[in-house]
This record gives C-alpha cells, structure tokens and sequence, in this order.
C-alpha cells in the first residue's frame, strides 16, 4: 500500500446511541490521507452524530476511532490535544461565539495555541475571512448580525485558522447561493492541493459531490453500505443509493456533470 | 510532527533584496520573522524584493501571508521576478492569499482614558440609565394593558403556564423563604432581647418580632428571595427564546409573546407572593417565639396571647398588602429583562444581571414609598 492511501482515520465497528435509540451499529468508515471524502445520508441518519464521534466530542458506545492507527479513545491527553490541535471542525449552525466578532472568532485558536504578535495574527484572521469570500465589513461584525450563509463562510474561516491538517465540515454549503458553494468547493479543493489538506465533508449539496469529492460514504441502515468515488455509486444497486442519485435532483446533478 | 526549524536570511543583491525562508514556514514557526518581514514591508520597494522559494520545507498560508507581504502592493502586480528557486506549493498559496485577501489595516483600538472619556462614560450611562427607565415604564403599561385585554376575555388566560410559574417560582421557593424567614424573626428577637433587657423591658421582645416580622421582614424578605430566584429565571427563560428567535416564530404564529409568556408569570407572582409572605411571616414568628421562650423564658402561650392583644391586626394587612404589588414589580421586570436580551450570550448575562438588581432596587424603593404612604394615613 502506498502512503497515499494508508488510512489517517480508521472507524471500526463503531456503535453510537442515544439512550436506546441505536444511531449506528457495526459502523466501518476509512478516510485516507489527503483525500476529500463526502458524507452523504437521508435526514437524521447520524451525519452529524459520526462526525461529533469522530473528532471525540461524543463517546462510542462500542467500537473505536484511530487516527494514525493509534485509539483515539486510549490517546493520553497531551497527545491528544496536540492531534486537535491539527484540526479545524465547521459545525452544522456554525458554533461561533456569540459575544466575539468575527474576527475575534478566527483569532481565537490562534490565540490559544501560537504565539504570534497580535497584530499579525489580525491580519491573518481578516485574510482567512477573505478566503471564506466574506466582505472586508465582515472582520468586525458579531455572528447575530451575519446572516445564515455568512455564519458558515466565518465558521469556515475559524476552522481554517490553524492552516489544519484535516478539516471536519458539517454542510458547509447549505445556506450558501450557488455561487457562493462553488467558490467554497474551488477553495476546499485548492486548499487539499496546496496544503495536502484531508478534509470530511458531511453534505447534501450533490455539486459538492460531484465537483470536490475523492470518494462518497453513504450512511443508510445504521453504517456505511457504500463507499466509493462518485462514478461507481452511481452504477450501486443499493435502492436508497439509486433513489438518491437518480431521483429528479440526482439526475440533473449528474446529467450537467456529463454536459 | 517534527518540526524542522524555520530561518530566515536577508540578502542584498543586485540592487535588489532576496528573501531567503528556509524550513517550515508555518503559523507555528513564523512568529519570529513578523517584525522583519514588517520592516521590509514599510522600507523596501515592492519592485525590489524578491522571494527566494528554494529553501522552505513546509508552508501553509499563514506563511505564504507573511511572504506575500513585502510584494503584495507591487506597482505591477506580482509576476515571476518576485521569485526565485521552485517549491511544490508555495507559489500557488502566494498566489492564492494575494489573490484573495483583502489589505485592511488592523483596526487600532482606541484606548485613550483621560478626563473627557471618564465624563462621556458617565453622561452615556446616565443616558442610557434614563432610557431603561422610560423603556421600563413603557412595558409596565404594555404589560397592564395586556393583562386587562385578556382580563376582559378570562379564557384566554393561560393556565397550564401559570400553574407551572405558581409551582416552579412559588412552591419551590417556599423551604427556603420559610428558613429564612425563621432566622430574620430569630435574630430580631435576639436583638430586642438584648437591647430591651437593659431596660427592664423585655416583654416588649414580643410586639418589636410581631410588628417587624408581619410590616416588614415576611414580605421583604419573600421579595428579595423571588427576585433573586426567580426573576433571574424568567429572564434567562425569555431570553434564551428571544436568541432562538423563538419569540419572532411566537409572533408569526400569531400567538401574543405577552399574553404567552408575560401574563403567566405577573399572574403567577401575584397570586403566589401573598401565600409565600404569609408562610414567611409564620416562620418568622416562630423563630421569634423559640428565642424568647429559650432566652427570655417567655412561654410560647404567653407570647401568642399577648401578640394578640398588642400587635395591632393593621400590621398584617399592611405587610400582605405590599406582596402583590412587588409580585407585580418582579415578573414584569424580569419578563422586560428577557424580552430585551438581544442575540449573543453576553447580553443574556448582563439582562439576568440587571434583571435581578433592578428588581431588588425597585422592591425597596416601592417599599420606603409604602412606608411613606402609610404613616401619612396613620395606619
Ligand atoms: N443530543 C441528542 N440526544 C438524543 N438524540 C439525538 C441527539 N443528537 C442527535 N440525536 C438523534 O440522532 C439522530 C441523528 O442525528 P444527526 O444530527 O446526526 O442527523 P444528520 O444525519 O446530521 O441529519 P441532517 O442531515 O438533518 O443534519 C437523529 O435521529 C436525532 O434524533
Ligand atoms: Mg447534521
């Protein structure tokens, strides 16, 4: 095996619950290095759910999750923080903190874990705003004055902060216009080229899909039953696969793909 | 990860400056060369300086940032006399923070503290105090005017909200009123006990509990407690829907936040301050009752009979008469606190704040006004 394709993240059997309301069962999931996986399932399938066990805000209730073939569940605590310390997570409603402005939001994990002068690390922060394709008015605005698309482009430009090595992302175009979404799928797919980035990424958005993604997870019945690159899913006989690339929005999708 | 240490070498050539990055040139690493790369930004022509990409190990756009610096305000863009030597990524990630990243200053934060700023501060508090007290008064009369519409329409009272106030803010709260209150009347008697004794006068321990606990202490103390317990509850409540934009989804649906929220809770606390300063009251004569039966050797059938005979009824009427009143105060400023809590979390904390502290203010001043008023009619 080459070190391309080495897992950097490896789910094995994992089983999640709230209560017992068994979200996943016997879950296997691998995202290699510096590829860009997307995450698609049916509404409360457990998207958001695998993604918060993934990077260990949620314990499992059966299984485990590696990075580096190392347990993230066994990792001591130093060794742990210095691996999320190399991740940047975009959370489904954005998470920003309410009382800091957006700027101060991207400066946050800067300030935490570097010791740059504050005034670079504000040029930096106002620069990864930008790269978010966010306005030069947005630095100082507080997130309840962005609006719902806005949210997601800062959130992006926080997870960005530390230039990570994996970058976590909870549909980060829903919300977004369509233009919007495709500068967000050039910028994503720019960034894994320039920085080796691995990213996961949790979506709807089929022109995400199509456009960005190295491989497809499907998440149906409690795990995944499909993952594979875009082309081949389509040819999977899986029924809720079928419906969901060949219904009429799949199909549109797929038909401006082929031209 | 094994970080190669990152340098940085400045060399003069040619008439123009080379940059030299070697190593890692990542936000972890680049620290150090801000204040150098700040200087040729400010000093050196654009035009003159030149990258040279050879030596840099890893980069990311921290990096690429502080690289592009020197060259980003070049008269002729950046072209390929910027550089020099060849690196897998480093020129696209130049490329790509100068393409998009917008050249705005960083704000200067104005910190200038002087006697002029300390005079705006104040005229801007006293602005904004005098404000919040006509905005409060507008919500008292929104809020009675609210209470008497439904009134005209008793079916439209809401219930199952009330009751839940009622049990959640008045029933919850009674254990610790009571205790409270035992402790007030205790001390007082304690006090009396001591001060009266030197002059011969200690019976009179009984009508000095009798009159402070059934005036004063019963409902003050009921006061201070709802609105320390339960008015930052009503406020937090409110508030955290009004972040939600619950109560914009309230409106929408056209359900009336006042009637929904508002009402329920004034209801609740005037129906439930009555009941808790009675039982405070109560409690309060208890404790009187042990410390003069156990330091005063008053029996407790001597201290009740003689609380009746001269403790003037007019006392209890005149304590359980301010009850609804500051019932009244304490939801409707709680509920005007939530309503006001704007969309981040620290507005949520400086309205539950400012909740509590201008209830407990106004409880005493409508108390010194009560004071007033009753001395006046001689009761
Ligand atoms: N904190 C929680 N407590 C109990 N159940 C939860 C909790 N969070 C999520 N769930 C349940 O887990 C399931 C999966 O939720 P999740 O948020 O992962 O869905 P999703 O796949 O991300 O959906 P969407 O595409 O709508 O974002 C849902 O059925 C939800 O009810
Ligand atoms: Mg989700």
């Amino acid at each position: 095996m080459s070190a391309a394709s080495t897992p950097l993240i490896e789910v094995r059997g994992l089983k999640t619950a709230f209560g017992t309301h068994v979200i996943h069962d016997g879950l296997n999931l691998e995202v290699r290095r510096g590829e860009i996986m997307g995450l698609v399932g049916g509404s409360g399938t457990g998207k958001s759910v695998l993604m918060n066990t993934m990077i260990g805000l949620k314990r499992p209730d059966a299984g485990e999750i590696f990075y580096n073939g190392r347990a993230l569940g066994k990792m001591a605590d130093s060794e742990r923080a210095r691996l999320e310390s190399h991740w940047g997570v975009l959370f489904q409603g954005g998470a920003l903190f309410s009382a800091l402005t957006v700027r101060e939001n991207v400066m946050a994990p800067m300030r935490e874990h570097t010791d740059l002068p504050r005034s670079l690390m504000s040029e930096l922060a106002d620069m990864k705003i930008a790269l978010t394709g966010l306005g030069p008015e947005a630095p100082t605005k507080f997130p309840s004055e962005l609006s719902g698309g806005m949210k997601k482009r800062a959130g992006l430009a926080r997870a960005l902060a530390l230039d990570p090595d994996v970058l976590f992302l909870d549909e980060p175009t829903a919300g977004l216009d369509p233009i919007g979404a495709a500068a967000f799928d050039s910028l994503i797919r720019e960034l894994r080229d320039a920085l080796g980035l691995t990213v996961f990424i949790v979506t709807h958005d089929l022109d995400t899909l199509f456009a960005i993604c190295d491989r497809v997870a499907v998440l149906a019945e409690k795990r995944c039953v499909a993952v594979a690159p875009i082309d081949e899913l389509l040819q999977n006989d899986h029924p809720w696969i079928r419906e969901y690339f060949r219904g009429p929005r799949g199909r549109a999708a797929t038909m401006a793909r082929e031209g | 990860m094994s970080d190669v240490a990152a340098g940085l070498t400045i060399e003069e050539e040619g008439g123009r400056v080379v940059l030299v990055p070697t190593g890692d040139w990542i936000v972890d690493t680049i620290a150090r060369f801000a204040s150098d790369i700040a200087r040729i930004d400010h000093d050196i022509d654009p035009g003159r300086v030149m990258i040279d990409l050879s030596g840099i190990d890893r980069i990311d756009t921290a990096g690429a940032y502080l690289l592009a610096r020197p060259i980003h305000r070049a008269r002729d863009g950046v072209t390929e006399q910027h550089f020099r030597g060849d690196h897998a990524t480093a020129r696209r990630l130049i490329q790509l923070v100068l393409e998009k990243a917008i050249n705005s200053e960083p704000e200067i934060e104005d910190r200038r503290f002087g006697f002029i700023q300390a005079a705006a501060r104040v005229g801007a508090g006293l602005e904004s105090a005098w404000k919040e007290m006509i905005a409060t008064f507008a919500f008292f009369g929104h809020a009675i005017t609210s209470f008497a519409s439904t009134s005209a329409r008793p079916w439209r009272f809401r219930m199952t909200p009330i009751f839940a106030v009622m049990e959640v803010a008045g029933v919850n709260a009674l254990p610790i009123i009571a205790v409270l209150s035992f402790f007030i009347g205790a001390v007082v008697a304690f006090m009396g006990a001591n001060l009266l004794e030197t002059f011969g006068a200690s019976i009179f321990t009984v009508e000095l509990v009798g009159i402070a606990v059934l005036r004063e202490f019963g409902v003050l103390i009921t006061a201070i407690m709802l609105a320390g317990r339960s008015d930052s509850a009503f406020t937090a409540a409110i508030g955290s829907m009004k972040m939600q934009q619950e109560i914009d989804a309230m409106r929408v649906l056209g359900i009336d936040p006042y009637e929904a929220l508002v009402i329920p809770r004034i209801v609740a606390c005037v129906i439930m301050a009555p009941l808790l300063t009675f039982a405070a009251m109560i409690a309060g004569i208890v404790g009187g009752l042990l410390v003069c039966w156990s330091a005063l050797d008053i029996s407790p059938q001597f201290f009740v009979t003689r609380i009746h005979d001269s403790v003037p009824i007019q006392n209890f009427w005149v304590g359980m008469s301010k009850a609804p009143v500051f019932g009244a105060i304490i939801a409707i400023i709680g509920c005007k606190q939530g309503l006001d809590v704007g969309g981040d979390v620290e507005s949520l904390g400086r309205h539950v704040t400012a909740s509590v502290v201008q209830s407990i203010f106004m409880v005493i001043i409508v108390d010194a006004l009560f004071a007033m008023m009753y001395l006046e009619l001689g009761i």
